[in-house]
C-alpha cells in the first residue's frame, strides 16, 4: 500500500524541510499539532461540518454530455469544485488550516496567492474565524486578477503587492516566508498548495483529498464503476493531489496531471517542470523538480493562468512521476483558452483558466477513445476571475 | 589547522573579538569584489562572509535582495564566486572566507564538485541558510572530506535539543541570528541575546558570532561584549548601494574601520 511521505517528510528524494533555522521550530510545532489534531474526533467533526454547511460539499459530478458528443469519443465528467463557496477547491485546505490555527492559538494568518483563489479562500476563513489576514500577491498577478483582489479586501484582508523578481506566485511565496520568519510566534502561514516544507505537502493533500474521496463514491453511483482516468491541472498541485491521492491504490484508474505549457514547452516559456524534464532543486522549503538555469538560479516562468505560473511543483507529484504511477503532460495557453471557450458555449460553465488546462487535455485525448470510456476532470475553480484576461486576449476592453 | 580556527585562536590570545563583514559577491560589480575583500581586510576584518547571489533570497530583506539582483544581472554565479575567491587568495592566504547563501546553486553544481572546488580555491567555510542539519548530512560529508567547515545558524527560536544537535555538526564557528526576521530588519534586543548566549555556550564550544540587526558601532560594541564575533551585513551592503562606484572602497573601508575600533574597545 502507498504510504508517503515518510516520517521526515520525504517522498523518495523529494520533499523534506529546507527552511531557515528561525522557522524550523515553527514547522516542527505545526507537524506535531497537525498529527495530533488529524486524528482528533472534535477536529474531524468540525472540519466535516464546515465542508458540508459552509462550503456546500459534497460537490457534484456533472456529465458534460454536449461537449463529449461534439468531441465524439470518451465521456467527460467534471468534478465541480467550482461550485464550492468562494469558487474553487482552495477553500477545503484553507478551512483545515484555519481550524488548526485556531486550536494553536494563532490570531494572525498569512498567505501567498497567484490567481487569487487561495487568497480569497484564506481571507474568507479569516473573516469566518475572526483572524487578522495578510495576503501576499505578485504585482503582475494583481493586475491580471483584479476582481479577486477586491474580493479579498471586501473580506477584510490586507493585500500586499510583491514587486520583487518576476512579481508572480513564486515571489509572493518568498515574501510570505519573510513575513513568517519575522512574526513566527503570532502567525500561522496558511500555505495554499501541496508543496513547501513538511508537513505542508502532506497536510494540504489530506485536506484536499475530500475531492477524490467523494469522487470514488460518486462515480460508481453515476456509471457503476470508477473512471478510466482522472485528470487535473498541476501548478503546485493541490487540486490534483486532492483528486489523485485516493486513486493511487486503484491501478485500473489512470492518473494524468496537466501542467501549464505556456507558449510551448520547447520555447522555454512555460511553467511545466515535470513535462520539461527539469532538474531537481530546492525552493520554498522542499526538494522538487524545478525550472532553473545551469547555475541553480530559478527561471522566470510563463502561463496564461496565474495559478499555474510557478517554477516548481509539489514533491508528491515529483514522486508519482518518477514511480510512473501518474503521468504528466503540458497544455499550451492557446489550447487552454480554446477549452475555456468551449466549456462556456457547450455546457454553460465558465471554468478557471487553470482548470481549462485539464479540460483541454481531456478534449485532446477523448476523440481517440471509444464512447464507453470515461474521463473525470477536476474542474477546480470557476472562471469569473479570468474574464478580464480572456477579454483582453480577444481584443475586448471591459 | 584551518584558517578559521587559527584566526579565532589568535584573537582569543589577544582577547579580541572577530569582525565579520558580509557582502554579496558581484555587487556593485564582479570586478570590484576582490578589491573590496582586500579593503575589508586592511580595515580590520578577521573573516569575510561572501554572499553567493540567489534568485529567491527568502531569508533576506530588501537591501540584500537588491544586492543579489545587481550581482545576478551582471552574470555572477557560484562558479564566478569561486573564481573570485581564487583571485583573492593570490595575495591573501590568511583571512578566512566563508561562502553564505542558499542551497540550490550548490545542489545544481553538486556538493561533491562544490566541496572539491572550495578546497582548491581556498574557501574555508560554507553557510547555507535554507539547509538545516536534517537535510544536510550527505552534503556535509563532502565538505568535511575537503576540509571545509559547515557553518550553522542558530536562532532565538531554536530549542535546546537542536542546539545540542548543531553543536555536534558545526565546525569553525556558529552564527547566532540575533532577531526573528530577515536580514537588515528591525533592531536587536541586547538583553535577549545576553540571556540566550549562556544556553548556547553550554553546548557549543566553538566561537559564536552574532549577526542580524547590527547597524552601527555602538551596537557592534555592545554585541561584542557578549560573544566572539560580530557579523555586519546589510549595513555594509547599504553602504555599497549608496556609494558611487569610485567611492565604494573608501566608504566601506571607513565604515569597517569604525566598527573595528568600536569592537576592540568592547
Amino acid at each position: 500500500m502507498y504510504d508517503y511521505p515518510d516520517n521526515t517528510g520525504h517522498f523518495g528524494q523529494f520533499g523534506g524541510i529546507y527552511m531557515a533555522e528561525t522557522l524550523i521550530p515553527a514547522v516542527e510545532e505545526l507537524r506535531v499539532q497537525y498529527l495530533h489534531y488529524r486524528d482528533d474526533p472534535d477536529f474531524k467533526a468540525e472540519f466535516a461540518y464546515e465542508l458540508k454547511h459552509y462550503v456546500g460539499r459534497p460537490s457534484p459530478i456533472y456529465h458534460a454530455k454536449n461537449w463529449s458528443d461534439r468531441l465524439g469519443g470518451a465521456q467527460i465528467y467534471l468534478k465541480r469544485e467550482d461550485l464550492n463557496h468562494t469558487g474553487a477547491h482552495k477553500i477545503n485546505n484553507a478551512i483545515g488550516q484555519a481550524l488548526l490555527a485556531k486550536r494553536m492559538g494563532k490570531k494572525r494568518v498569512i498567505a501567498e496567492t497567484g490567481a487569487g483563489m487561495h487568497g480569497v479562500a484564506t481571507a474568507t476563513v479569516a473573516a469566518r474565524y475572526g483572524m487578522e489576514c495578510i495576503v501576499y500577491m505578485g504585482a503582475e498577478d494583481i493586475q491580471r486578477q483584479s476582481p479577486n483582489v477586491y474580493r479579498m479586501k471586501l473580506l477584510g484582508a490586507t493585500v500586499v503587492p510583491v514587486t520583487s523578481g518576476s512579481q508572480t506566485l513564486k515571489d509572493a511565496c518568498n515574501e510570505a516566508i519573510r513575513d513568517w520568519v519575522t512574526n513566527v510566534e503570532s502567525t500561522f502561514y496558511i500555505f495554499g498548495t501541496a508543496a513547501g516544507p513538511h508537513p505542508y505537502p502532506m497536510m494540504v493533500r489530506d485536506f484536499q483529498c475530500v475531492i477524490g474521496n467523494e469522487a470514488k463514491i460518486q462515480m460508481p453511483e453515476m456509471i457503476g464503476r470508477q473512471p478510466d482516468a482522472v485528470i487535473a491541472c498541476v501548478g503546485g498541485g493541490s487540486n490534483a493531489i486532492g483528486l489523485f491521492y485516493p486513486y493511487i491504490d486503484v491501478p485500473e484508474v489512470q492518473i494524468i496531471g496537466v501542467e501549464a505549457g505556456g507558449h510551448g514547452v520547447s520555447t522555454g516559456s512555460h511553467a511545466a517542470p515535470l513535462t520539461a524534464n527539469s532538474t531537481v532543486g530546492v525552493l520554498h522549503g522542499n526538494k522538487v523538480y524545478l525550472i532553473q538555469d545551469e547555475n541553480g538560479q530559478i527561471s522566470e516562468t510563463h502561463s496564461i493562468s496565474a495559478g499555474l505560473d510557478y517554477p516548481g511543483v509539489g514533491p508528491e507529484h515529483c514522486w508519482l512521476k518518477d514511480t510512473g504511477r501518474a503521468h504528466y503532460v503540458a497544455i499550451n495557453d492557446d489550447e487552454a483558452l480554446q477549452a475555456f471557450h468551449d466549456l462556456c458555449r457547450f455546457e454553460g460553465i465558465i471554468p478557471a483558466l487553470e482548470s481549462s488546462h485539464a479540460l483541454a487535455h481531456a478534449a485532446k485525448i477523448a476523440p481517440g477513445m471509444s464512447r464507453d470510456k470515461v474521463l473525470l476532470v477536476n474542474l477546480s475553480g470557476r472562471g469569473d476571475k479570468d474574464i478580464n484576461t480572456v477579454a483582453r486576449l480577444s481584443g475586448i476592453t471591459l | 589547522m584551518s584558517r578559521i580556527q587559527a584566526t579565532f585562536d589568535t584573537l582569543k590570545k589577544q582577547q579580541r573579538r572577530a569582525l565579520i563583514p558580509f557582502f554579496t559577491a558581484g555587487d556593485p560589480t564582479p570586478a570590484a569584489t576582490v578589491p573590496l575583500m582586500h579593503a575589508l581586510v586592511s580595515s580590520g576584518a578577521d573573516v569575510i562572509e561572501l554572499g553567493v547571489p540567489f534568485s529567491d533570497p527568502m531569508a533576506d530583506g530588501p537591501t540584500i535582495q537588491r544586492a543579489s539582483e545587481r550581482a545576478l544581472k551582471q552574470g555572477m554565479s557560484l562558479r564566478g564566486v569561486l573564481a573570485l575567491v581564487a583571485e583573492f587568495r593570490l595575495t591573501n592566504d590568511i583571512t578566512p572566507v566563508v561562502l553564505m547563501g542558499y542551497g540550490n546553486p550548490i545542489e545544481a553544481m553538486g556538493w561533491e564538485l562544490f566541496a572539491k572546488r572550495c578546497e582548491e580555491v581556498g574557501v574555508d567555510g560554507v553557510l547555507t541558510v535554507d539547509f538545516p542539519p536534517e537535510e544536510s548530512y550527505e552534503a556535509f560529508e563532502h565538505l568535511q572530506r575537503h576540509g571545509i567547515d559547515p557553518i550553522f545558524l542558530l536562532a532565538p527560536t531554536t530549542l535546546e535539543t537542536r542546539i545540542e544537535q548543531v553543536a555536534k555538526l558545526a565546525r569553525g564557528y556558529v552564527y547566532y541570528v540575533s532577531l526573528k526576521g530577515v536580514t537588515g530588519s528591525g533592531s536587536l534586543d541586547l538583553s535577549a541575546i545576553a540571556l540566550k548566549l549562556p544556553q548556547l555556550r553550554k553546548h557549543i564550544k566553538l566561537p559564536i558570532g552574532v549577526g542580524f540587526g547590527i547597524r552601527d558601532a555602538v551596537t557592534a560594541q555592545a554585541v561584542a561584549k557578549l560573544c566572539d564575533g560580530v557579523v555586519v551585513g546589510s549595513r555594509i551592503v547599504e553602504e555599497i548601494e549608496h556609494s558611487a562606484d569610485c567611492d565604494v572602497i573608501a566608504n566601506v573601508s571607513r565604515l569597517v574601520s569604525e566598527l573595528r575600533v568600536a569592537i576592540d574597545q568592547a
